[in-house]
């Protein structure tokens, strides 16, 4: 069998907010052209895991590896470590960060679970934005317009993903003028303009009726065999998860209590217990 | 040598640190409250020394006056709340801020416009007026009354918010805005009373600021108002003894930097005058830059995070 | 509408609401160019349309700080003074500098530059103070960066006025005797001026730079700077290096600034640092906010009409006024400072769009189409 590149790994990532313990030493992995699930009640500490791979936090603990290169390291410093509650401590000696805009250009991309588009630019020019990364001209080319043809081509780019994603008719409107279900959409295709190997979905159902749901799994199936991605969604809507998953992880309270296919979770007595037993929802 | 040389430099900048500690408790309580820099805090404070000006050339005695003024100052950081920050609430802080701007330049020109942009000379408030002699450094009584009041002030004040009914609903406010009125507290009420006490404040700091500088002009209060906010800034904002402490550190260091040229010649350190004091503003300025750099929260702040 | 067509529209130039706006920019030129030719040049009306050039400048270079980077700075007149001292202290002719710097031998700068090259090292020289000052203080969030940016305007005041620096500044004394606006006039030989071209001069520079400005909006970095205004983190998701562009943004707003501040010397014949406090700042900024936050065209016709309200149409609230026999009340010096106060608040608080909003001037073209035919200029672009 071919060797399956691993395309994202986490290494006992802890992350710790003052005495708040959000993600608990939480190990997981993404393989190439996987659809990888993190489920877990709310406020189980899924978003912070995603702030952590996309940079926005740096892990107080722990390793984040992009194709086996660490993109992430931390460990505790100065009053963290006082406070600090996790384990695995001391294993991880260096302090590696990079900022969002470079986990981005490493071909990591992501959705919001609460949209957050650029609401005063067009559809358009939401997807061009994303392409601002690439951008051959430097800043003076690009005042003088010396670039036409660079513009000319990213903007037809946008144009033809725009019209794939059923977001063609609506390219001149304002983002925030469309309905709530086009802005998830919108979101999805400017996260694909940043041409990513790894999209991170945050929530992507969230407020969606069954049949858009039902749709959406479809279109998720869809873009990432037609962009060749590898896919890790946050969801609640247990049917789509159920449904695309290849492997799913749950979270509860910051700890990985479960991992397996879609079945096995599904018959995790841990799991059931979290979603039905506990008393923290 | 060192001590007599630098004590009247030290005991003005006390005084003038307490007088811009009783704005800087404005700026602070207000920002605490509604994250909004009051650029017209520093006007209010003028209107202050105006209105005292103008109310005791009327002829009345100053045990009226003076109550009149402090009252007539708070009433008018009540209305400028009601009328220019309140419709805003919902609004984009650059909003609200930008309508703080706008008041304060109306202030200045109203004032403007009143006194023909004439200085005004304040009047002699007996008491505090008074030239005494401490350690040899002459000066006036209201150099030892500002801080002495200033302090009484910020305890009283700490009192009221963590012991009165009032004062929970401000901290609440600030911790929290939209839970607090789910709470049912009444926000525009609390507002109003943060305005009010601020202006009440910022009316004190005018009567003993002004006495020391005997004259008021319509653009008396800019500085002064930059000043506090950057010692409320400096004290992390939001805290109260902090604004305090803040205020009394920038009003001695700006009051030291002044007389430093004087300071350092007395003690044969330099031979010739540097024109240092230009940099009494700029320092203030310079130390809010750096504070805002190194450590943004002030000495006395909470740290906040925002949500992604 | 066809794939095909819609391509066609993206791509080709042809929009009739810009050529709409192309004319009408091109006729005010000369509009001005005749006026100025046929008019006395005493006319109040050149001084309101040259200071009006200067404002506009220096309120668009703080729109695309606040209303298109949404940064929160109130630096403009430091970097305004920056551009004003560069261009005085580089262009006061060699004869003349024993009589400006006579406290301080004349000086320690012994040559005259050029006027355009000087302009535009004025906002070089303030660009890389942007730079410097940028650094630290673009880390920090809204309020706490205008009021950083506040306090290094005042910190350059108070260099500017050292008395060390004087064989550079001359202190806190004025710069004067550089060239100004009316060394533009074409003279004949006997010192007469055949062409006039003091007013046009300063609408063409602020024109460039204006359009400048345009162009820039228009390109890529224009979306990236809108898109961290909109949302910060959004836009870092999408691989925008949030340091680096804010820092561009800031230095090219102060660029344009120190330009600006540059042409304010050449109005008003003089320099001194004192001159420019954080309430010049306020005005601009009041200005922007009357024109539209985020609107270019509203920056620039605000610019106009509130140097035309406050040096023209608006003075006679500041004499005593009589209909008849009967004084108006209230007249005095001082009272138009106060309506004007009166009508900023009103705009403030009640049309917080300003005069355009968002929209530009080829916006105020465009038929009333759907929406996702009329497409922004950036289409046309």
């Amino acid at each position: 069998m071919k060797k399956v590149e691993r395309v994202l790994e986490l290494e006992n990532v802890t992350m710790q907010f003052g005495g708040v313990v959000a993600v608990d030493s939480f190990s997981m992995h993404v393989d190439a052209g996987e659809i990888v699930a993190l489920i877990g009640p709310n406020g189980a500490g899924k978003t912070t895991a995603f702030n952590v791979i996309t940079g926005v936090y740096q892990p107080t603990n722990g390793n984040v590896k992009m194709r086996g290169k660490i993109i992430a390291q931390g460990h505790p410093t100065g009053k963290m470590k006082k406070l600090y509650a996790g384990t695995h401590i001391g294993e991880y000696g260096k302090l590696i960060s990079n900022t969002p805009d470079k986990i981005t250009e490493m071909g990591v991309a992501r959705t919001f679970q609460n949209i957050r588009l650029f609401k005063n630019m067009t559809v358009l020019e939401n997807v061009l934005v994303a392409h601002h990364m690439r951008l051959k001209t430097g800043l003076l080319g690009s005042i003088l317009h010396l670039n036409m043809h660079e513009e000319r081509r990213i903007r037809q780019e946008s144009l033809d993903l725009l019209e794939m994603l059923g977001l063609g008719n609506v390219a001149n409107e304002k983002a925030s003028s469309l309905p709530y279900g086009k802005q998830r959409y919108l979101e999805i295709a400017r996260a694909l303009a940043t041409g990513p190997r790894l999209l991170l979905l945050d929530e992507p159902a969230a407020g969606m009726n069954p049949q858009e749901t039902d749709e959406l799994s479809d279109f998720i199936r869809d873009i990432k065999e037609k962009f060749n991605l590898t896919v890790f969604l946050i969801e609640h809507h247990m049917n789509l998860v159920m449904d695309i998953s290849d492997r799913i992880y749950v979270l509860d309270f910051g700890k990985m209590i479960a991992e397996g296919t879609p079945q096995e979770i599904q018959d995790n007595p841990a799991v059931i217990a979290a979603y039905l037993g506990g008393d923290d929802e | 040598m060192l001590f007599n040389t630098i004590l009247p430099y030290l005991l003005s900048g006390v005084s003038v640190g307490g007088q811009y500690a009783l704005i800087a408790i404005g700026y602070t309580m207000v920002y605490g409250i509604l994250r909004l820099i009051n650029f017209a805090h520093g006007d209010v404070f003028m209107v202050a020394g105006i209105l005292m000006v103008y109310i005791s050339a009327s002829g009345l005695p100053l045990y009226v006056s003076i109550p009149v003024v402090l009252i007539a100052t708070a009433a008018i950081g009540f209305l400028i709340e009601r009328v220019a920050y309140k419709p805003l609430r919902t609004a984009p802080r650059m909003s609200v801020m930008i309508s703080a701007i706008g008041v304060s330049y109306a202030l200045q020109n109203l004032v403007l416009y009143i006194t023909g942009g004439l200085n005004q000379f304040y009047p002699t408030i007996p008491f505090i007026s008074q030239s005494i002699t401490i350690g040899g450094a002459s000066t006036k009584m209201v150099t030892v009354v500002t801080p002495i009041l200033t302090v009484v002030l910020m305890v009283a004040l700490v009192l009221l918010i963590n012991h009165t009914k009032i004062g929970m609903a401000m901290r609440a406010v600030s911790k929290d805005f939209e839970t607090s009125s789910l709470m049912g507290i009444k926000i525009n009420n609390v507002i109003s009373a943060t305005f009010v006490i601020g202006s009440f404040l910022a009316g004190v700091g005018s009567l003993l600021y002004f006495t020391n500088y005997t004259t008021v002009i319509q653009t008396s209060g800019a500085m002064p108002g930059l000043k506090a906010f950057v010692a409320a800034v400096f004290g992390g904002i939001g805290s109260i003894p902090g604004a305090v402490v803040g205020a009394f550190i920038i009003g001695i260091c700006e009051s030291i930097i002044k007389g430093l040229d004087i300071i350092l010649f007395k003690l044969g350190l330099s031979k010739q005058m540097m024109g240092l004091a230009t940099f009494s503003d700029a320092f203030t300025f310079a130390l809010l830059i750096v504070i805002l750099i190194v450590k943004p929260t002030g000495l006395f702040g909470e740290k906040t995070t925002d949500k992604v | 509408m066809t794939m095909n067509a819609k391509r066609n529209m993206q791509v080709k130039k042809v929009n009739p609401s810009n050529l709409i706006a192309a004319a009408i920019i091109a006729a005010v030129y000369v509009v001005v160019f005749v006026l100025e030719q046929i008019m006395p040049p005493t006319s109040m009306l050149f001084t309101v349309l040259k200071k009006g050039a200067v404002y506009a400048l220096v309120a668009v270079s703080m729109n695309l700080l606040n209303g298109f980077t949404g940064l929160f700075s109130l630096g403009q007149a430091g970097f305004m003074l920056i551009g004003a001292y560069t261009y005085g202290i580089l262009t006061i002719p060699v004869a003349q500098r024993a009589a400006v710097y006579q406290y301080y031998d004349g000086g320690l700068v012994q040559f005259a530059m050029p006027v355009i090259p000087a302009m535009i090292l004025a906002g070089l020289v303030a660009a890389v103070f942007a730079l410097l000052i940028g650094m630290p203080v673009l880390r920090l969030k809204s309020d706490y960066l205008a009021i950083a940016t506040l306090g290094f305007a005042e910190i350059i005041r108070s260099i500017f006025q050292w008395d060390k620096l004087g064989k550079l500044t001359n202190g806190s004394n004025m710069l004067r005797l550089f060239p100004s606006f009316n060394d533009f006039n074409i003279k004949n030989a006997n010192g007469e001026v055949v062409v006039y071209l003091s007013t046009l001069v300063p609408f063409i520079i602020t024109g460039v730079c204006v359009a400048l400005v345009v162009m820039l909006l228009h390109s890529s970095y224009g979306r990236a700077f809108m898109a961290i205004r909109d949302d910060e983190i959004s836009a870092e998701a999408m691989g925008i290096n949030l340091a680096k562009h804010k820092q561009q943004a800031f230095c090219i707003s102060s660029f344009f600034a120190g330009v600006g501040g540059a042409m304010l010397a050449m109005y008003s014949n003089s320099v001194q640092a004192k001159s420019f406090t954080s309430a010049m700042t306020y005005e601009i900024l009041l200005i922007v906010v009357i024109g539209g936050i985020g609107s270019v065209t509203g920056s620039c016709l605000s610019s106009f009409l509130f140097v035309a309200c406050s040096e023209w149409w608006l003075r006679f609230l500041d004499q005593k006024q009589m209909i008849g026999s009967w004084e108006v009340p209230l007249l005095r010096n001082g009272f138009r400072l106060v309506v004007f106060s009166v009508i900023i608040m009103v705009v403030v608080l009640f049309f917080r769009q300003g005069i355009m909003g968002t929209k530009e001037l080829p916006d105020l073209f465009r038929k009333k189409k759907k929406a996702s035919e009329a497409g922004k200029e950036g289409a046309a672009k």
